[in-house]
């Protein structure tokens, strides 16, 4: 049984906007940054064309942003691997035979 | 107010940090078995790890008051090795006896390949046939649904096991539902850049309702907050959320699903358990 939020709407724009501006402006610059680097235009790699279709998804009106930009990030594969291949993540699913 | 540390790797942490969770109201700790960041070659050095965690933790918790509780196994960072995973798992019995001993964990998987399933299966037959309790880990990033739906379908495959006395942790936005509808307790790990942050947790609290959810610092030799559970405290006060609501998912549940282990000593009053219970 979920338990609702004590405050308002009012009171979470009052409490939380300021934390959640910084991200905003961070994933901003972050782009930014991205785009200084990246002189000859090389496309995205993995991880940022998952990132990218994540920044659409926040603009979506539907409930279950966090659910659908966690998927968007996930392996949604169902066979087992046959064996180890690394033992870190990259925080977006690799697909096979992708390079960097 | 008191609180209960679920999962918190006290090896890699400075006496510092006991002192530090002492003073904020930690009461006891439970220390699960993991990756020491390298492989390691032979079950011997598991056995020392064991003694440690047996022996030499408990005793250094106990200079700042807090009880050390732990959990035996090859972790799934180790799970490809089978050869090694099988020696492991036949000399952890010896070790379940000892007084800090509440089950074992964390097993689960990493990259969710084969052996890690075989290795995991293993595992859990070995805390079947010991009534032990089980505690899981669930994988990092991007293969932790995966890992979590392949580790709730093989749990299921097991008629003996009781969903109640597993607690499958580093739960997210996309996995709790999964977890908590099967019956399982489920944790959440409070990171400061992966797994989940303190307004997410108390929004999967507020989404899924605060029955089997537990939260935890899971420190480590990584990016980690070993008073991460009182910040997450410090969080649901902010929130508005009651006195009551955050000492259930901080004390209360952890006691519900940690007094299935008769090593479990409850750090409340005994008049008080029985309200708890």
């Amino acid at each position: 049984m979920s338990v609702k939020c004590p405050m308002n709407t009012r009171q979470l724009v009052d409490e939380y906007f300021i934390e959640n501006r910084t991200r905003l402006l961070d994933i901003a610059a972050f782009l930014d940054r991205l785009d200084r680097s990246n002189e000859d235009r090389q496309a995205d790699d993995f991880r940022m064309r998952a990132f990218r279709q994540g920044l659409r998804e926040l603009l979506s009106e539907e409930p279950g942003r966090i659910e659908r930009v966690q998927m968007l990030l996930s392996d949604r594969t169902t066979e087992l691997r046959e064996r180890l291949d690394r033992k870190g993540a990259f925080g977006a699913y690799k697909p096979e035979g992708e390079a960097f | 107010m008191q609180y209960i540390e679920t999962h918190a790797h006290m090896i890699s942490r400075t006496t510092d940090d006991y002192q530090h969770m002492a003073m904020a109201g930690c009461a006891c700790l439970t220390e699960p078995a993991f990756w020491a960041g390298w492989d390691r070659k032979s079950a011997d050095s598991f056995e020392d790890y064991f003694r440690q965690l047996t022996e030499f933790e408990p005793a250094r918790a106990a200079q700042y008051g807090i009880r050390h509780y732990t959990w035996l196994c090859l972790n799934p960072k180790e799970g490809e090795d089978r050869t090694l995973a099988r020696e492991v798992v036949r000399r952890i019995p010896k070790f379940l006896d000892r007084p800090n001993v509440l089950g074992i964990g964390e097993i689960g998987m990493n990259r969710v390949t084969r052996n890690e399933v075989d290795t995991f299966l293993d595992h859990t037959e070995l805390a079947l046939e010991h009534q032990q309790l089980i505690l899981i880990h669930t994988p990092h990033l991007e293969d932790k649904h995966k890992g979590t739906k392949v580790t709730i379908e093989s749990l299921l495959r097991f008629p003996r096991l009781q969903p109640s006395r597993v607690l499958i942790d580093h739960a997210e936005e996309h996995t709790a539902g999964m977890i908590l509808s099967e019956g399982f307790y489920t944790g959440l790990t409070l990171y400061p850049n992966t797994k989940v942050s303190l307004a997410r947790a108390v929004d999967i609290v507020e989404r899924y309702g605060p029955d089997r959810v537990c939260v935890n610092s899971a420190c480590d030799w990584g990016p980690s907050v070993p008073l991460a559970v009182p910040q997450f405290m410090m969080e649901m006060r902010r929130r508005g959320h009651t006195p009551q609501t955050i000492r259930r998912i901080v004390f209360e549940n952890p006691i519900s699903f940690l007094s299935q282990s008769p090593h479990f000593q409850s750090p409340v009053p005994e008049e008080q358990s029985a309200l708890v219970a």
